[in-house]
């Protein structure tokens, strides 16, 4: 029912006021002095020595979506763990059927070397 | 706490089977040696006759359709029809591929396990009354199928093809699945009937309904490549393995077409007012900009790319036809008979073509352009005429099985008075006759520069030959083809009020 949006309209509207005019204060109220240091980027304190655009291997891809696959396995293993009673039997069949087709995963991934550092 | 019973599990036991012939395929991969990777294709196919087995199993004991895990699987008559044409449709997929595969030296069992895990996708989005397991087996059936699109590792358009299918593909299910969060909101549930009934309460041209069911569709026109959703197929079916763009082209479409049924016509009936303009506008576009792209085409893949665009047009039609008219009257009928019809056949013909195409793949040539089909009468006679009856049931002549397919088109076009469309898709269909016919005229009439016979392998010639069978016996005793899709009818005929067996 459309009136129900009006709320979520006004607040809309009040975020597309706020942040700018925030913004233009803070700019007209300022001092500006840049210096060398504080315009550098970030980086926990450190010195960036190299371009932010640089490119790094590839392999890194793999173990980033390896890690994925494998953390996904340790979440859906908490709440069964937690509600293990009232899910009997059932729950535990279930959970191994989830884990064998993860072990089936874990096993090609191992023998296609997937694991190894190359 | 509500337990699953026995019974439930028995609904989907083929999609069980396959899934562990997949992990079986992967494993056994592991081991066993190079010379003898035919053995996963061995496997992939005994694994889809048992699931045809189970599927035939499920079948005869199935009075009016059976519903399952907390009503989000329906098992109906609609749902087996579809299963069949997957596992057929991957059946001959896999005979296909094998000399292929050790062809492009890419023999490996990922190849039949992904084939495999796509269809158990399929028959999820066949099978599902729940937007929740439709979206989970569209999404199963679409990474199996970009990782197989892009198969071919050391082939660039192979890489191409998939990162594009992918992107687009990533994207539009995006915009799918923010459709169905609107109806889900508007309904306060993910299965079809509630948001059937919550629809039939409401203004259907409420913006907030209107805005669901674009993005709905979009995501539905963008699986089954209607225009202005269809760039990314010709890109795919022409950088894909030859046997995956076969594939594609057939059994992922066919699934997307039951989701979009399932979707439109089941759940969002109400809505039809609204929807149907649009159809008409996008049946039209699909026709006339894939035809007039399929003239000017010199590779084989992107041309057959092409008209698969365009029978999605002539299937968009008998969906106007539905919409127009009212459950249970002829013209719902023929449209909704003329669509599964249409979709069996297609199977069939098209993957035939593809067979045959991706049969002139030789040891020193990839065989899809137009040229390398030049004279190949004088190569492979059997061949050659078997793809003749390809194009010709393509086009729609009889007594091909395709011309059975828009016959039920045209006449439920020609049952709910649209004259005018129908009067349009005739002259398609004769517009695609002139490239089918550029095909056959490269393989009877032009000289090749090869002359050695083509080398054919045994599970391509069963391929070629279960193909071309289907396309004649279909189109010259089509009863009982007819009579199987009408069953599929009946829970459909009234969409507010399905015959469910708790």
């Amino acid at each position: 029912m459309p009136q129900n949006y009006v709320p979520i309209f006004l607040f809309l509207a009040v975020i597309g006021t706020m942040i700018p005019a925030t913004l233009l204060i803070a700019r007209l109220v300022r001092t500006q002095r840049p210096t060398r240091e504080k315009l550098l980027p970030y980086e926990c304190g450190i010195d960036p020595h190299d371009n932010a655009r640089g490119r790094y291997t590839v392999r890194y891809y793999v173990v980033a979506i390896l890690f994925v696959i494998f953390d996904v396995e340790t979440i859906f293993l908490f709440p069964w763990a937690v509600k293990f009673k009232a899910l009997g039997v059932f729950g535990l069949i279930e959970m191994l059927v989830f884990l064998g087709v993860l072990i089936v995963g874990y096993a090609w991934v191992w023998k296609r070397g997937a694991l190894e550092w190359v | 706490m509500k337990v699953i019973s026995l019974t439930e599990y028995k609904l989907m036991l083929p999609m069980l089977e396959l899934v562990i012939f997949a992990l079986g395929i992967l494993l056994i991969d592991l081991i066993i040696p190079r010379d003898w990777k035919w053995l996963n294709a061995v496997g992939a196919f005994v694994g889809l006759f048992f699931a045809a087995v189970c599927v035939w199993q499920i079948q005869a004991t199935l009075p009016g359709g059976a519903v399952g895990f907390s009503g989000a699987l329906l098992v109906d008559h609609f749902a087996v029809f579809f299963w069949y044409l997957f596992l057929a449709a991957a059946g001959i997929t896999v005979l296909m591929s094998e000399r292929y595969l050790d062809l492009e030296d890419e023999h490996s069992g990922e190849y039949y396990a992904l084939l495999l895990l796509s269809v158990v996708g399929m028959m999820c989005m066949a099978a599902g009354i729940d937007v929740v397991l439709i979206f989970i087996g569209l999404e199963l059936m679409a990474i199996s199928t970009y990782v197989l699109v892009g198969f071919l590792r050391r082939e660039r358009r192979s890489n191409e093809a998939a990162i594009k299918y992918f992107l687009l593909g990533a994207f539009s299910s995006g915009i799918f699945a923010y459709g169905l969060s609107i109806f889900y909101g508007l309904a306060g549930s993910t299965n079809l009937q509630e948001i059937h009934r919550s629809i039939l309460a409401q203004n259907p041209r409420h913006p907030v309904i209107v805005i669901a069911l674009l993005t709905t569709m979009t995501g539905l026109f963008f699986k089954i490549a209607a225009v202005p959703f269809h760039q990314w197929a010709p890109d795919a079916y022409e950088g894909a393995p030859t046997s995956i763009s076969g594939f594609m082209s057939v059994a992922v479409k066919a699934a997307a077409w039951a989701m979009l049924l399932r979707i439109l016509i089941f759940a969002l009936f109400p809505l039809r007012s609204v929807y149907v303009p649009i159809v008409v506008f996008v049946a039209i576009a699909t026709m006339t900009l894939a035809n007039f792209a399929a003239l000017s085409q010199t590779n084989t893949k992107r041309l057959l790319a092409y008209s698969s665009i365009a029978h999605v047009g002539y299937m968009l039609l008998a969906f106007v036809a539905m919409g127009t008219s009212e459950p249970g009257s002829p013209a719902f009928s023929d449209g909704f008979k003329g669509i599964l019809i249409y979709l069996l056949v297609y199977t069939f013909m098209n993957l035939g073509a593809f067979a045959v195409i991706t049969s002139l793949r030789q040891r020193q040539v990839i065989g899809d352009e137009l040229e390398d089909m030049a004279g190949l009468y004088h190569r492979a006679p059997v061949e050659a005429v078997l793809m003749l009856l390809f194009l010709l049931s393509l086009a729609g002549i009889p007594p091909a099985a395709g011309f059975l397919g828009k016959y039920y088109i045209f006449l439920s076009l020609v049952e709910s008075r649209h004259y005018g469309l129908a009067a349009l898709g005739v002259i398609y269909s004769l517009l695609g006759l002139y490239y089918y016919l550029k095909i056959a005229n490269a393989m009877l009439i032009r000289e090749s520069k090869e002359t050695k016979p083509l080398f054919v392998s045994i599970g391509m010639r069963c391929a070629v030959g279960v193909t071309a069978l289907a396309t004649i016996v279909i189109g010259i005793y089509p009863e009982p083809f007819i009579q199987g899709v009408s069953r599929s009818l009946p829970t459909w005929a009234k969409p507010t009020a399905p015959t469910l067996r708790q």
